[in-house]
């Protein structure tokens, strides 16, 4: 009858069977029902968002901004028509140049890949080439400026970074980049880098910019290191030179000191035995003069008789004979051939 | 299902679509601007929020209003001093007039490409007209010299820009910007991001930068080679004067010593130079007669005189 009417009823399956035909059945009855509670589900789910301690949200209502939230949980308008923007305002965000984090960890491994390279090699003023690494350590003070002044605010400071770290690198010769002028290259580029930032407005505030390896390109490095190699041998060359005058000078100055000290002792001794000599003479002479006669006979004597023993040969010729020189001037010669 | 319910959702679903085609939204960051058959109906709208339309007869056409960046392509650009480089430049550009853009350029892959055109364009101009040393350096500070360098002819004047990096960049944005209020476009600043020498030039580049360092290191080498010989001479120096300064007072002193020694002999033996000779003379009897020595003794001389003794 009814049933008739209405078309097929359908027919719930029996009660202890989970066929499909039966969940089915069962599922449709139900259809009010969970559409109420998956409706419920979205509504809540996106009824609140939460904020991470490093973040704050930018919550736009029909796409315009209307408040900026900070860490915690927060409720909003649901199915979109609340947004939330989430800006990492407390993260040191770190912009690598000229070279590429591989892998950080305690040690980390760097790497360069072709844009790298490029991003490194920057002419100097007195146009050379350098291959200059650095990184600029960021934060984002304002995320609305961040978000909505600029389309991709990462990829502009990259950009600024570039062309500012090249106009400061343009500005110095080579060895003031790569020697003593490292320091105001870092802190001219951080204050140029700076300048642009808030002349595009991007939110950004540089925190830090520190030049990492700066190199000369490498076909060119060899002969910088010849530079410093012979820098080295002047400091060699110099201190070779230095020892040697260390080892010679104070010997010759101990030397001189000797022989000093050695004519200073002949002096002494010389006066010495002058003076012994003259006292003895004098002490001597005074007898003498008292009985000169007795005394000059007594000392000639006394010599004569310690001396005479002492010749090899003596002969005694009477003072009349003539004609002995030449006899004895013979001998002598023969006892000189006869060898000894 | 009735057909009751069949119209109320049809019902529903032509509400739904018919609201959802007369209000719109403008993102913080947007603009619009709505046409009418093609036809733009009125100035941009750039206030974020829900807006009204016309529906179906109106669209509404989106653009950027932040800005937006702009990346060159590299080009290989002469100098006027003859020098090929690669130049890389940015720009940072915005739809500052949409109504205007939408009708030169329609949308921002056409703008790319014209924004292209006129500032590279600009760019190899400008570059052109200047020297290398104007496109690297902005300022005129000299450069530190080392200590290598002291000494040697100053060549660092030739590095000093007449004109200079930031004015170029400024010249090239005052160039562009003339033309950009036709497009509904405004710059905000053209930079030279990269410049390179082109790999011929860089290979000279190389060969001077190295016969460069090798004139410093040659200096540095010949510096030591210097300074060393310096301190062989005052080495030479040093021990010849030490030496004959020794030389000098130790026959100074010994002199001295013999010119008193002779005044004390003198003083002494001036009493009796009669008895001295006969002692010394003693004394030196004693010391040159020896078994060597063959003695003719005369009977006439004061010791054998007594041996005749008829005289």
């Amino acid at each position: 009858m009814n049933g008739r009417n209405n078309g097929p009823r359908p027919v719930p399956p029996p009660d202890d069977e989970w066929t499909p035909e039966r969940v089915l059945f069962l599922l449709q009855r139900r259809i009010p029902f969970l559409v109420l509670v998956l409706g419920g589900f979205l509504t809540i789910s996106s009824s609140y968002y939460q904020i991470e301690p490093e973040e704050v949200g930018l919550v736009t209502r029909f796409g315009a901004h209307i408040e900026t939230s900070e860490p915690g949980l927060h409720f909003k308008l649901p199915f979109g028509i609340d947004e939330v923007i989430r800006v990492p305002v407390q993260r040191q965000l770190k912009a690598e140049f000229g070279f590429r984090t591989v892998r950080a960890d305690v040690r980390s491994e760097f790497g360069r890949d072709g844009d790298a390279d490029k991003e490194a090699a920057m002419l100097t003023g007195d146009l050379n080439v350098a291959q200059v690494e650095w990184i600029v350590q960021y934060q984002i003070v304002d995320p609305r400026k961040y978000v909505f002044n600029v389309r991709g605010a990462d990829l502009t400071l990259r950009d600024i970074s570039e062309a500012t770290m090249r106009q400061v690198v343009g500005d110095h010769s080579v060895t003031e980049v790569l020697t003593v002028g490292r320091e105001r290259v870092q802190l001219q580029a951080k204050t140029a880098l700076q300048g642009l930032c808030n002349r595009y407005g991007i939110g950004i505030e540089v925190k830090k910019l520190v030049l990492q390896d700066v190199n000369p390109p490498a076909p060119v490095r060899e002969s910088f290191n010849e530079v410093n190699q012979a820098l080295q041998d002047r400091e060699r060359a110099v201190n070779q030179a230095w020892a040697h005058y260390n080892s010679v000078i104070p010997e010759a100055r101990g030397k001189a000191a000797q022989a000093l000290q050695s004519a200073e002792g002949y002096a002494i001794e010389r006066v010495n035995q002058a003076r012994g000599d003259v006292q003895r003479f004098l002490a001597l002479q005074q007898e003498y003069s008292k009985s000169p006669e007795v005394t000059r006979s007594r000392l000639y004597l006394e010599t004569m008789s310690q001396v005479l023993p002492r010749a090899g040969q003596r002969t005694v010729v009477d003072a009349n004979l003539k004609g002995l020189l030449p006899m004895l001037s013979l001998d002598r010669q023969q006892s000189a051939g006869g060898g000894r | 299902m009735s057909t009751r319910s069949i119209l109320i959702i049809v019902a529903v679903v032509l509400v739904v679509s018919l609201a959802n085609a007369s209000v719109y939204r403008i993102q913080e960051y947007e603009q619009v601007i709505v046409t009418q058959f093609g036809k733009i109906t009125g100035p941009a709208i750039d206030q974020p929020g829900v807006h009204l339309k016309v529906p179906f007869v109106q669209v509404v056409r989106r653009f950027d209003k932040r800005w937006l960046a702009w990346d060159g392509h590299p080009n290989e650009i002469p100098t006027r001093d003859k020098k090929y480089i690669w130049m890389d430049s940015y720009a940072r550009w915005r739809i500052k007039d949409p109504v205007v853009f939408y009708k030169r350029l329609r949308d921002e892959p056409s703008a790319q490409s014209r924004l292209d055109d006129i500032i590279d364009g600009e760019v190899r101009n400008v570059i052109a007209n200047h020297n290398l040393i104007d496109v690297v350096r902005t300022g005129s500070r000299r450069f530190e010299r080392t200590e290598a360098q002291e000494g040697e002819e100053d060549d660092t004047t030739q590095f000093l820009a007449s004109v200079g990096r930031a004015k170029l960049a400024e010249m090239i944005l005052e160039k562009a910007s003339s033309v950009m209020p036709e497009y509904g476009i405004e710059l905000a600043d053209i930079q030279f991001k990269r410049v390179n020498y082109v790999d011929s030039v860089q290979e000279k580049v190389f060969e001077r930068m190295i016969s460069e360092r090798q004139r410093i290191a040659q200096l540095y080498r010949s510096q030591g080679l210097g300074k060393s010989a310096e301190i062989e001479g005052r080495v030479e120096r040093e021990l010849r004067s030490i030496q004959s300064e020794a030389y000098r007072k130790a026959e100074q002193t010994r002199g001295k010593a013999d010119a008193q020694a002779a005044e004390i002999y003198a003083n002494a033996y001036n009493k009796d130079p009669e008895f001295y000779a006969f002692t010394k003379s003693m004394r030196v009897m004693q010391d040159v007669i020896d078994a060597e020595t063959e003695l003719v003794l005369s009977t006439h001389g004061d010791l054998l005189q007594y041996l005749t003794a008829e005289k």
